[in-house]
């Protein structure tokens, strides 16, 4: 299995941050232990950033590898469509996207 | 019993032209505004000229954020009209946010957001330039990438909220599918509902017509209904103000020559400086007559004159005018004489108006004529011909010159034309030149309609046209009906019309034909 790169903007330390962090952190724990890095990025603190990759919503996890780069929005409380962001939805048995 | 005084907003003035008269001063500061408009309306156009008013003529920084078109096609797509983004961009006077979609990007939604990261790229970029104005460009781009049109609505609420807490003025384009109707498609404009503006891009006549109204500004005042706008490569938006033209011209004693010493005299000593002359009459009558008499009159007080040409060309002018003893070429050379000749149908009223005051305001002529102006008339709806016509003579009465309009009439003898009824009410000084049908000939005849401010005289005087130009003889006298193009006689007898003849105009060569 490749190695994740991911990387999850949020904006200021708010419980709706928080959330997407511990969700984040439970999806990789289940999926892909020791497989993974997560850059916690919060956009108050570097915009320029947000500007480079064009964030607009947050939380935004950006999924830098594997390839193809995608952006998933909101704070992954719905794991399945995690999942299929994740190009993972095949481990979730009789899943369809 | 106390009273508080009107509370007005404060107004952030656009550098727009005309729009800051509209809007009686310019946009509520510190507030967003909502631009409305089909597609190619001009919203964009509008909008990047505000932001660089603000650092062309108010030294106030300003920031884009584009949800469309990428910055640099939107940087690139304005350089026709010279302006110059990228150089602004590098000397960090304005700043731009890129909230454009990634091509070929799906983005999954896993549970709840906000675009506050959109607002940080925002009031980043607002600190780092110290921006004082912000555009929002095609909002609406955001309804497809994002998917909850909820979401979007409640957190451009927060985010026109958080631009306000800055102390900016904003300006927010959206497009909007009809002409008329809703403000928006996607009910966004309850987010910014106090400020909306929408333009309109109709065609009319086989010509597009742009339009721009504001439709409410809340707690601030400004002028209502539509008023025509163009956008070109010189100014990018010029809106005419139409009817917010204050008529504060101040009148002139100062009276100048018609160049036709018989009409001056006619008209109590000459034309008032300040005035609009509209001469009137059928095909052949001797109204280009008229406007090279008057253009001499010009040149001869060493005064320079600008010619519009509608309906003839260049040389055309020249050639007719040298047969009546103007000599247009040396005038030209001297810097004297403009002659400007563009067919009406070249281009929409709103542009020709906007060429014609640049070519007035650049030559700074003592006397502008323009022949005709019933040629304009063709290609447009009385509506904006008429604008055309209170724009175009405010203009000329605004700078304190004189201005004359010619009209051809359809009919040959007598017979009233639109634009005789158009313009009449705005001209000061109207002279009809009329066919007579008289004894089985056609003679002219000339009189003074109408004058504003002075004694004229109210006869109906026939006149000749020879090598060295017109000359106006006696009245017709003994004829009444000429106007209306059915001539009758009251003579008593044949004996004494000839009498009257003889006696009345001594000097009248026709009369002993």
């Amino acid at each position: 299995m490749s190695h994740f790169k991911l990387r999850l903007y949020i904006t200021g330390r708010t419980s709706q941050s928080q959330r997407a962090i511990d969700n984040l952190r439970r999806i990789c724990e289940g999926e892909f232990p020791g497989l993974y890095e997560v850059e916690v990025i919060d956009v108050l603190e570097h915009p320029a950033l947000a500007e480079r990759e064009k964030i607009l919503a947050t939380p935004t996890l950006v999924k830098r590898l594997p390839e193809p780069v995608r952006k998933i929005i909101g704070d992954l409380s719905d794991r399945e469509r995690v999942l299929i962001g994740l190009d993972l939805e095949h481990l979730d048995r009789g899943m369809h996207p | 019993m106390s009273r508080l005084p009107p509370l007005e907003l404060t107004k952030l003035p656009t550098g727009i032209i005309g729009f800051d008269q509209i809007a009686n001063g310019g946009i509520p500061k510190g507030r967003s505004t909502l631009i409305s408009g089909t597609a190619g309306s001009g919203k964009t156009v509008l909008a990047l000229q505000f932001l660089l008013s603000g650092v062309r003529q108010f030294e106030e920084n300003g920031v884009f954020v584009t949800f469309e078109e990428a910055p640099i096609d939107l940087m690139q797509n304005v350089r026709s009209f010279g302006w110059d983004l990228e150089g602004l961009l590098a000397d960090k006077r304005i700043a731009v946010v890129d909230a454009t979609p990634e091509p070929g990007e799906e983005t999954i939604t896993t549970g709840p957001y906000d675009l506050s990261a959109l607002l940080a790229r925002i009031e980043n970029a607002i600190r780092t330039v110290n921006a004082k104005r912000v555009i929002l460009d095609a909002i609406g781009a955001l309804f497809p990438q994002l998917t909850d049109p909820n979401i979007i609505r409640r957190e451009l609420h927060r985010i026109a909220a958080g631009l306000r807490q800055l102390g900016v003025t904003t300006l927010i384009t959206m497009e909007r599918t009809d002409e008329e109707g809703g403000v928006g498609r996607w009910g966004v404009e309850e987010f910014v509902a106090d400020n909306v503006i929408l333009l309109r891009n109709r065609l009319e006549q086989e010509k597009r017509r742009r339009t721009v109204e504001i439709l409410k500004f809340r707690g601030a005042t400004h002028h209502k209904g539509e008023y025509p706008f163009t956008i070109d490569g010189e100014d990018g938006v010029t809106i005419i103000p139409l009817s917010a033209i204050e008529l504060k011209q101040r009148s002139s004693q100062i009276r100048v020559s018609s160049g036709v010493p018989e009409l001056d005299k006619m008209c109590g000593g000459g034309m008032y400086r300040d005035s609009i002359i509209l001469t009137s009459g059928a095909t052949g009558t001797g109204k280009t007559l008229m406007v090279s008499q008057y253009i001499k009159a010009a040149i001869a007080a060493g005064e320079r004159a600008l010619l519009f040409g509608a309906e003839e060309s260049r040389e055309q002018l020249t050639r007719n005018a040298a047969s009546w003893g103007v000599d247009f070429e040396q005038a030209e050379k001297d810097g004297l004489l403009r002659i400007v000749c563009r067919y009406p149908e070249v281009m929409g009223l709103e542009d020709h108006l906007i060429q014609m005051k640049r070519d007035i305001l650049d030559f700074k002529p003592a006397r502008v004529a323009i022949d005709s102006m019933s040629a304009f008339e063709r290609v447009s709806t009385p509506k904006s011909f008429r604008e055309f016509v209170i724009a175009l003579t405010s203009t000329i009465k605004h700078l304190e010159i004189t201005g004359m309009l010619t009209n051809t009439t359809s009919m040959l003898a007598g017979g009233e034309s639109i634009t005789e009824t158009h313009i009449s009410t705005i001209t000061d000084t109207i002279i009809l030149l009329r066919y007579v049908e008289l004894h089985g000939e056609m003679r002219r005849g000339l009189t003074v309609l109408k004058m504003r401010g002075t004694y004229h005289d109210k006869d109906i005087r026939e006149y000749t046209i020879d090598s060295t130009g017109p000359h106006i003889h006696g009245p017709f006298r003994g004829v009444h009906g000429i106007l209306s193009g059915t001539p009758t006689y009251t003579f008593d007898s044949e004996r004494s019309r000839l009498n009257n003849m003889f006696a009345s105009a001594p000097d009248d060569p026709h009369a002993g034909a």
